[in-house]
C-alpha cells in the first residue's frame, strides 16, 4: 500500500486489520464477557500451503442470540445480559419450539477493494433454519431499520463470502470510509492508537443496524 | 478509440449446446438441447429470454428461476460465461455442454437471481468497486446520470462496444496509458485518450488496477490439458479479489509482476514488487519441490506470455466490468503440516 495516513482517509490498510483485529477482539471480550468471543480465523494456509509471513483472515462471533422483536415498544439498551444469552445447542433448542430467538454469525472481512472492514452475517432461527433477507429486515430494530432505509451507505445484500465461497448478507461498504473520516477526525489520537481504535468505532456505527451498542467504556479510546 | 483487441474481447462468443435436467422433463421425446452463442463478457441468466421460450412446453407447472450446471457444478452466474469457460474447461470443449434448471434454485450455494434486474444489479455494483479501486471513490459511477446507465448497460448486454466506450469514457476511469509498454513514442491516433487521461490523474503516483483472479490449485501434475482434472466443488476455487498496485514511472512492470503481487505467498523472495529481474526468467519457475507451478493462465480464452507489459493486458483484456479477470491453474505441492 502506498498511503502513509492510514485511517485519516477513513481506510484502514490491510497490514493493519489484523492488528486492529486483535485490539477489538481483545476489548470486546474485557467488556462484554457476557458475549460470546470474536475469534480470529486464520485463513494464511487457505491455498493450500504454508503462507510465507502473509496474515490472512477475518474475524468471527458465532451464535448471537437476538430475542425476537415483539412488539414496538421494545426497548435496546448496551449490551446487557436482557440482550443476549450464552449459545444454545441445538437439541435445547429444537425442544423449546416456542422460543423466539434468533442466532446470528458475524464475520468482519476485510476489503481490499474498499481497504475497509467489511460485516458478513446470517441469521438462524430457533429451529435453525437460516433466514432470508424479509425475516432478517423485519426483526431488526426499528431505529435500525430506519436507518437502513433512509441512509445510502449502508444497506443489506447478499454477497458471496469471501473465504467461505458461499452467499451471505453483508452491508454494502461503498461508503464506509467516507462516514469512518467524520468519526476519526473527532478523535485526537496518534496513529497507532488509530489502528487500535478503527474496529471498535466502525462496529459502534455497524452494530446499530442490529441494536448493538457498544458500552461506553469500550469506545473511549484510552479505555 | 477501441482497440483492435478490444473488438475481439467483445465479439468473443462461446457455442453453448445446453440441455434441460431430466428431472424437469415431462414431455417425451425430450427436448433437443438448444445451440446458443453466448458472448463471452455476458453473463448466462441473461440468455434466459432464448432459452425460456425454447423449453417452456417441456417445464412442468411452477414459478421459474433459472440456473446453469456444468458437471454437477451449479454455475456461479455474477461470473461472466468467458471467464466461466476459462475456468472450468482447462481444455476448450466446442460445444460446450450445459445443462439448464428452471426449478430448485441452489440458494445456498449461489447468490439469488431475479433475471436482469441481478444482473444488471451486479454488475453496476461491479463498476463501483472497479472505480473505488482507482480513485478511491465511486461517486463517478454512482452520480452517472439514469439514461446513461441504462444505455451502458445495454451496451454491455448488447455487446454495442461504440457506445459503450462513449458512455463509460464519461467515468474517466482509465487506467494507465500505454507508456508502460515500451514504446517511445506512442501513435497520436491510437493513444490519445489514454494519454489525456493519465495526465489528467497525475501520472506520479501508483495505479491500483481491479483484477479478480481465479486460482485453482491442483496437486497432480499435468503435461496436456485434456488430463488437467476437473473440479466439482466451488471450495476448490481461491477467488481473490485483489487490485494490483503499480507505479507508473520508472519500472517495466509486467503480467508475472502483476501475479506475484496478488499471490506473495508463492513468490518468497518478491514481497515487494521491486524484484530483482535477473533472478528468475520471466514465465518459466523453476520446478523444483517446494516451488508452486503456474501451469495455465488465461484471460479472455488466450494464454499471454507472463513477460508482456501489464498495462497492455488490462487496457486491452478486462471486462466491461474495469475488472481484469485472470483464471490461474498452479501446481503447488502438497501443504506444509497438515
Amino acid at each position: 500500500m502506498v498511503s502513509n495516513n492510514a485511517t485519516c482517509d477513513g481506510s484502514l490498510l490491510s497490514t493493519d486489520f489484523q492488528i486492529a483485529a486483535k485490539a477489538f477482539a481483545e476489548k470486546w471480550k474485557k467488556f462484554n464477557s457476557d458475549f460470546p468471543e470474536w475469534l480470529w480465523i486464520d485463513c494464511s494456509n487457505r491455498l493450500g500451503f504454508a503462507a510465507h509471513g502473509v496474515s490472512d483472515g477475518y474475524l468471527s462471533v458465532q451464535n448471537v442470540f437476538f430475542k425476537v422483536q415483539s412488539s414496538l415498544k421494545e426497548e435496546h439498551g448496551e449490551c446487557s445480559s436482557n440482550d443476549y444469552e450464552e449459545p444454545f445447542d441445538n437439541a435445547t433448542l429444537v425442544q423449546s419450539a416456542g422460543d423466539d430467538g434468533h442466532r446470528y454469525d458475524f464475520h468482519i472481512v476485510y476489503s481490499f477493494s474498499y481497504n475497509v472492514p467489511v460485516l458478513y452475517f446470517r441469521a438462524h432461527s430457533c429451529d435453525g433454519q437460516l433466514l432470508n433477507q424479509d425475516e432478517i429486515e423485519k426483526n431488526l430494530p426499528t431505529e435500525s431499520a430506519k436507518v437502513l432505509t433512509e441512509s445510502k451507505w449502508t444497506f443489506i445484500t447478499q454477497q458471496e463470502h469471501p473465504y467461505l465461497n458461499r452467499p451471505w448478507y453483508t452491508l454494502h461498504p461503498c461508503g464506509t470510509s467516507e462516514w469512518m473520516k467524520l468519526l476519526l477526525a473527532n478523535e485526537n489520537s496518534t496513529a497507532e492508537n488509530r489502528v487500535e481504535q478503527y474496529l471498535i468505532s466502525w462496529f459502534s456505527v455497524v452494530g446499530q443496524v442490529f441494536g448493538l451498542k457498544l458500552p461506553l467504556d469500550m469506545v473511549k479510546s484510552d479505555g | 478509440m477501441e482497440t483492435e483487441a478490444q473488438k475481439y474481447v467483445w465479439d468473443g462468443a462461446i457455442p453453448l449446446q445446453i440441455h434441460l435436467h431430466d428431472s424437469e422433463v415431462t414431455t417425451l421425446p425430450p427436448p433437443s438441447p438448444a445451440l446458443i452463442l453466448a458472448p463471452r463478457i455476458g453473463y448466462l441468466p441473461l440468455l434466459s429470454s432464448q432459452l425460456k421460450p425454447f423449453f417452456s412446453d417441456s417445464l412442468p407447472p411452477g414459478a421459474d428461476t433459472i440456473w446453469f450446471e456444468y458437471k454437477g457444478l451449479p454455475l456461479k452466474w455474477y461470473i461472466p460465461t468467458g471467464v466461466l469457460f476459462d475456468l472450468l474447461c482447462a481444455e476448450p470443449e466446442r460445444p460446450w455442454n450445459l445443462t439448464v434448471h428452471f426449478r430448485g434454485y441452489p440458494e445456498h450455494i449461489l447468490i439469488p437471481c431475479d433475471g436482469e434486474d441481478s444482473v444488471k444489479w451486479s454488475y453496476i455494483n461491479s463498476l463501483k468497486e472497479a472505480a473505488y479501486i482507482i480513485h478511491g471513490s465511486s461517486k463517478n459511477v454512482m452520480n452517472m446520470s439514469h439514461p446513461d446507465q441504462v444505455e451502458l448497460w445495454r451496451s454491455v448486454m448488447n455487446g454495442k462496444l461504440e457506445t459503450y466506450n462513449r458512455i463509460s469514457s464519461k467515468l474517466k476511469l482509465g487506467i494507465t496509458g500505454d507508456e508502460f509498454s515500451g514504446k517511445p513514442n506512442p501513435s497520436p491516433l491510437k493513444d490519445q485518450q489514454s494519454v489525456n487521461e493519465t495526465e489528467a490523474t497525475a501520472a506520479r503516483k501508483a495505479s491500483r488496477v481491479p483484477v479478480r483472479l481465479y486460482l485453482w490449485i491442483v496437486d497432480k501434475d499435468f503435461d496436456d490439458l485434456e488430463e488437467a482434472p476437473n473440479f466439482d466443488r466451488w471450495d476448490q476455487v481461491s477467488y481473490i479479489n485483489r487490485p494490483v498496485e503499480f507505479y507508473t514511472e520508472g519500472k517495466y512492470f509486467t503480467l508475472l509482476d502483476a501475479v506475484k503481487s496478488i499471490l506473495p505467498e508463492f513468490y518468497p523472495g518478491s514481497l515487494n514488487t521491486t524484484k530483482a529481474e535477473s533472478k528468475d526468467e520471466p514465465g518459466i519457475e523453476p520446478e523444483n519441490e517446494s516451488h508452486p507451478v503456474i501451469k495455465l493462465l488465461r484471460i479472455q480464452g488466450i494464454e499471454p506470455k507472463m513477460e508482456i507489459p501489464f498495462s497492455w493486458v488490462v487496457n486491452n483484456l478486462m471486462n466491461p466490468d474495469y475488472f481484469l479477470h485472470i483464471c490461474l491453474y498452479i501446481k503447488a505441492p502438497k501443504p506444509i503440516g497438515t
